[in-house]
């Protein structure tokens, strides 16, 4: 026996787990983080963000883990309030976004010219636009505010993803099992459920986790020129970008501690996507 | 019960005819050979003949009568490459389940073991695939197989086995065979009555 090549004994290892199992693991430990963060913030008083002009500006310590801001409010607390919102806000935002694009990308595939070019106009007629102004336009037309932004969100992150899984689908469509199985009787509903949709997972996954941080971005954009969240409210683009004017005065904690905390969360949540596919993945089935 | 095709025509857009004024007559129980050239259109023909695509010119008929388009059609199809005849994200007892309820016996005459039957098709071999591709195509209510280089790409054991279990499945059930293949010796030693194309 070549002894390069001495398969690991199970017994030498210390986890008794194969990588499908560790994958499985880290997405639920990494599912539980995000949504202890959710529902932490949305528990969390408001009386913990209040302001106190007796404690401002004081670095972190153990009473004031991420230290205070030039209020004297405790960063910590709102830092996990603005991630519950900014969490909340992104992943709202992303799911109406990725379904409208689901169901435009697969009509425009499959039902026929007339509704694909319809629907290819549209995915061009909002390429054309930057987010920023369609977003800014609809959040404005709905009066602002949470349901503004939202409403804006989901409506103006779907065009580029409705491409790809209409080219997707197209491509699918005309492949020799769909083929075979239209011979076997099968309806068109049937096979845009059983054979097309299993394609379009790691499209709608992926398409879905890079969405996600770009929704929080745009949500702190919009916020930040004032037609998104009103100021008071803790969401994480607002952290920042409030912090941003104390950061030459020394106080780094205002903005390391919220910046850190929102790439452990996209962190989190691309970790839960990655392990997601290659766990559906037919090819990565033995690892 | 016999396939009938009456004055096919056929063309890819607006190119040239590639075929017009073609009859072929299948009986059932009958095997034909089918052979010619590449490029003639044999297989645009197979095509036809199983509803995969529409003549422009001439019709398709069983026992005289025009296919129905909805439900199982009654001749299929068995393709040339089977990787691509299935799809890589689906096991193979869905696979198999397409065509409806199958017979036990035929997993035993196409040696298909029920170990595989719960793996993926990226874990099977192309010999092992087109056994799966040629169970899913002979289903309860077929009448009609054309194989389109059925067993082209496999080694002459494989080759012998599945037509063994074809050739069974065929006079048990009646059952109408069009070889489409470059082999000659395959043709010869299949075939009660070659076509040349």
């Amino acid at each position: 026996m070549i002894p390069s090549l001495k398969v690991r004994n199970k017994e030498e290892s210390r986890f008794f787990l194969n990588r499908r199992q560790r994958k499985f693991i880290t997405s639920i430990l990494s599912a539980i983080l995000l949504v202890t963060v959710v529902v932490v913030g949305v528990l969390l008083d408001e009386e913990r963000i209040a302001t106190n002009l007796i404690t401002r500006n004081l670095a972190p310590s153990l009473d004031h883990p991420f230290g205070t801001d030039w209020l004297g409010r405790d960063m910590f607390a709102r830092t996990i309030m603005g991630l519950s919102l900014s969490v909340g806000v992104g992943l709202i935002g992303a799911i109406g976004s990725t379904s409208i694009a689901l169901i435009l990308g697969m009509a425009a595939a499959t039902m026929g010219k007339v509704a694909d070019r319809l629907i290819s106009w549209l995915i061009d007629l909002f390429l054309s636009v930057p987010h920023l102004v369609t977003l800014i336009l609809i959040a404005f037309t709905f009066g602002g505010g949470f349901k503004g932004i939202v409403i804006g969100l989901m409506l103006t992150h779907w065009p580029s993803l409705a491409r790809v899984i209409r080219a997707e689908v197209m491509q699918i469509r005309s492949a020799e099992y769909v083929q075979i199985s239209r011979q076997m009787g099968k309806s068109k509903w049937w096979i845009a459920v059983h054979h097309i949709l299993p394609h379009l997972t790691p499209q709608i996954l992926i398409g879905f986790m890079l969405m996600f941080p770009h929704v929080i971005l745009h949500e702190s954009a919009v916020t930040f020129i004032g037609l998104g969240l009103s100021p008071h409210e803790p969401a994480i683009g607002i952290i920042l970008s409030e912090s941003m004017k104390y950061l030459s005065a020394g106080m780094w904690w205002l903005a390391f501690f919220p910046g850190l905390c929102l790439l452990l969360i996209v962190q989190a949540f691309d970790r839960i996507g990655e392990n997601f596919r290659l766990l559906m993945d037919p090819t990565k089935s033995n690892d | 019960m016999q396939l009938e095709a009456k004055n096919i025509g056929f063309r890819y857009d607006n190119g040239p005819w590639l075929f017009q004024n073609t009859n072929l007559t299948v009986e059932p129980g009958e095997i034909v050979g089918l052979t010619g050239p590449s490029g003639r259109g044999k297989t645009t023909l197979c095509r036809i003949l199983s509803g995969y695509e529409k003549p422009l010119e001439g019709n398709v008929t069983i026992g005289g009568l025009p296919i129905s388009s909805k439900g199982v059609h009654p001749v299929q199809l068995v393709f040339q490459h089977p990787e691509k005849a299935v799809n890589p994200r689906w096991k193979m007892e869905k696979v198999l389940s397409e065509g409806g309820k199958l017979d036990e016996e035929l997993f035993d005459l196409l040696g298909i073991e029920q170990e595989w039957l719960t793996r993926w098709p990226n874990e099977l071999s192309g010999g092992e695939l087109q056994r799966f591709c040629v169970a899913r195509a002979l289903g309860p209510s077929t009448r009609f197989l054309i194989a389109d280089e059925m067993t082209t790409m496999l080694d002459a054991i494989t080759q012998a086995q599945i037509w063994q279990a074809v050739l069974e499945m065929a006079t048990k059930r009646e059952m109408g065979i069009i070889v489409v293949s470059h082999e000659a010796k395959l043709v010869g030693r299949l075939c009660d009555r070659v076509v040349k194309f």
